[in-house]
């Protein structure tokens, strides 16, 4: 979890803010690298962390046989 | 009656249709199917609910024009990545652990984990927040009725109140959820379609996320023929540390705000609130990447069609927004109205940067700035009233519930019967609408700069007592008051202190009255932690389930807890 929260934070206030400057000076298919982070990059990388998360997660919960999938949904 | 006309009242009378039927075919009869949707909904509807619920009239209407049309391009960006950054945080530290906590409500959450008064103050954040909110919401809905079919703003905003009221009334959270889902469909739809074809016409790409990379060199060089610097270029309307501030006061408070986090106790268990998270950010990244590059077209095709035209000669999308008095002369100073186009003499050469374009009008005139079909006019129009409607029932039933659980049946009347909870629930419901309706045709004036610190507030105030309730068994009720107080009450002051219409001052570090959040979320997280290692601990109990909860599965204490039997 730390290591997603690492990421997170890279790609969005590091290459889509602290160092957009210099990653501007690149560019791919027509974005400035810096730029791309900021309007696109970070959010296609939040989606992925997600996703990393949940599939961890998933596989967690199986080594320690949990099976609550189908049951549970009570409330107070 | 115009095509333009014809079509829109034809997508939504459908749309409208599709809501009353899906409402009806939900009615619920049990508090937790009317707070909770019975807590039986799967993860994929779970996550398009989310998404429509967030993606309000300010996403879907607004966005794109604050992004192309406010400063330079690059600034929007704050919004982006603020926006969808916060999903992230809701994901990995508050959605799964406060589902298996149980409960409806935040302020449920923090009663429940630090106190009765701790309850309250969370029930008074959450009122305010959704209110400031949901005048918005229904202010959308008045624009989007008076532009396309040419009703008046209170007929519409009142034909609007009547559907919520249906849907909300009768199905509770089970019947907006499943609203929900057809509203996601009809707004990811109609913002999608326009993007797509815009792009296909101007780059020959049809992916407008990658079509919009090969326009950026032109409008580059537009802009700064006009003086307005680069389009793409990095802190040109604003610095570094409020990029930072505003950023993070976003993503935090995205993942405090109290109508998304309700949406987490819907989930059928715990691994469907974490899947919900993954597929809310993914159906919200459809229109989140989408909205930057209908930014980008539209400022393209606004200047090519704009800049050094005659007023005679002007496309017809200029003249109908003209006419309705959001496309003006440049205004004199910032913040004052511009005078009417038609004041201008018909030969009359434009200059861009000599006219004044209202940023709401962006998504819902790029079709025809596109010059994109009528049918296509008309379903981008029920998108924007899609957009508007969900978040609007959503933000109504937290106030709803708030009143109805939080304060009547946890404080006034814990003796209360299910049918007279569901009654008091259903009443809030109906009040909670007409006070929304009459803020939506009278919308006081602070309602546009409070919303963007609506977030700021909600990162201020709930973001650091909800993780540490989760993460740290030690934290206090008095811990969490004081810094619930404190974070609150330094963001409101700094904000009224700095706002143009109140203090107008700059500040300290000139840091942004919307990037202030993050400084009170600190003052929050510093203040709870110092107060709780000289309060009186959490009783055993309490800090045992905090421990289990973080456990994977169920313990039979965790069980216990969330049927209510500790």
């Amino acid at each position: 979890m730390a290591v997603l929260l690492t990421i997170w934070a890279l790609v969005s206030f590091g290459a889509g803010i602290i160092f957009v400057e210099p990653l501007n000076n690149f560019s791919i298919m027509g974005f400035p690298l810096g730029f791309w982070f900021a309007q696109q990059g970070s959010i296609i990388t939040f989606v992925a962390l997600i996703a990393v998360y949940v599939w961890r997660m998933d596989k967690l919960d199986a080594e320690y046989g949990i099976d609550e999938y189908e049951e549970e949904v009570h409330h107070s | 009656m115009t095509d333009i006309q014809t079509w829109t009242l034809v997508f939504t009378a459908l749309s409208f249709g599709v809501y009353i039927y899906i409402a009806y075919a939900s009615r619920v009869n049990s508090t937790s199917g009317f707070y909770v949707a019975g807590g039986g909904i799967p993860a994929p509807a779970n996550g398009a609910a989310i998404a429509a619920d967030w993606m309000s009239a300010a996403s879907f209407i607004s966005m794109a024009g604050i992004i192309g049309l406010a400063g330079n391009g690059y600034g929007g960006s704050v919004y982006l990545m603020g926006w969808t950054g916060g999903y992230v945080l809701l994901a990995l530290l508050l959605a799964p652990y406060l589902r298996k906590f149980g409960k409806y409500t935040i302020p449920d959450f923090v009663g429940d984990r630090y106190s009765e008064s701790a309850r309250l103050i969370a029930v008074l954040c959450a009122v305010v927040v959704s209110f400031v909110y949901v005048a918005g919401q229904m202010a959308g809905v008045g624009l989007v009725f008076t532009r396309f079919l040419g009703v008046d703003t209170t007929v519409g905003v009142v034909i609007g109140m009547a559907i919520v009221f249906f849907y909300a009334v009768l199905g509770g959270m089970k019947g907006i959820t499943w609203t929900q889902v057809a509203q996601y469909t009809v707004l990811i739809i109609a913002y999608l379609i326009p993007a797509f074809a815009v792009s296909a016409k101007v780059t020959g790409v049809a992916v407008p996320q990658i079509g919009f990379g090969t326009i950026l060199d032109e409008l580059n060089g537009l802009q700064a023929d006009l003086g307005l610097g680069e389009y793409t270029a990095a802190f040109g309307s604003t610095n570094m540390l409020n990029m930072l501030l505003i950023t993070a006061a976003l993503m935090f408070g995205t993942a405090g705000l109290p109508h998304v986090i309700v949406r987490f106790y819907t989930a059928k268990s715990v691994r469907a609130a974490r899947f919900s998270a993954l597929w809310a950010l993914f159906f919200i990244s459809l229109l989140y990447t989408t909205a930057p590059s209908v930014a980008a077209f539209s400022k393209l095709q606004i200047i090519n069609d704009v800049e050094g035209t005659a007023v005679s000669d002007v496309p017809s999308w200029f003249t109908t927004w003209a006419e309705v008095g959001l496309i003006t002369q440049a205004p004199s100073e910032p913040g004052a109205v511009g005078a009417p186009i038609s004041e201008l003499a018909p030969d009359t050469v434009l200059r861009y940067t000599d006219i004044f374009v209202n940023n709401d009008i962006i998504v819902l005139a790029s079709p025809e700035i596109g010059g994109l079909p009528a049918p296509i006019v008309g379903l981008v129009a029920a998108g924007g009233l899609a957009a508007a409607l969900s978040t609007a029932s959503g933000l109504l039933l937290v106030i709803s519930s708030s009143v109805a659980n939080d304060v009547y049946y946890k404080r006034i009347n814990p003796q209360a019967t299910e049918a007279r909870q569901l009654m008091v629930g259903r009443i809030a419901m109906g009040g909670a609408i007409v006070v929304a309706g009459y803020l939506g045709i009278n919308p006081p004036g602070f309602v546009a700069q409070v919303v963007a610190l609506a977030f700021g507030l909600a990162a201020a105030s709930f973001f650091p007592i909800l993780v540490l309730g989760i993460f740290w068994k030690n934290c206090t009720a008095a811990g969490a008051t004081a810094g619930m107080s404190a974070g609150l009450i330094t963001t409101m002051a700094y904000m009224l202190w700095t706002i143009d219409i109140y203090g107008n001052s700059d500040g300290i570090f000139g840091i942004a009255e919307t990037g202030f959040g993050t400084v009170g979320m600190i003052i929050n997280f510093i203040v709870t932690i110092t107060v709780s290692k000289f309060t009186t601990k959490p009783s055993p109990v309490m800090q045992e389930l905090v421990e289990e909860i973080r456990f994977p599965g169920r313990t039979e204490l965790v069980a216990k807890h969330a049927e209510g039997q500790v």
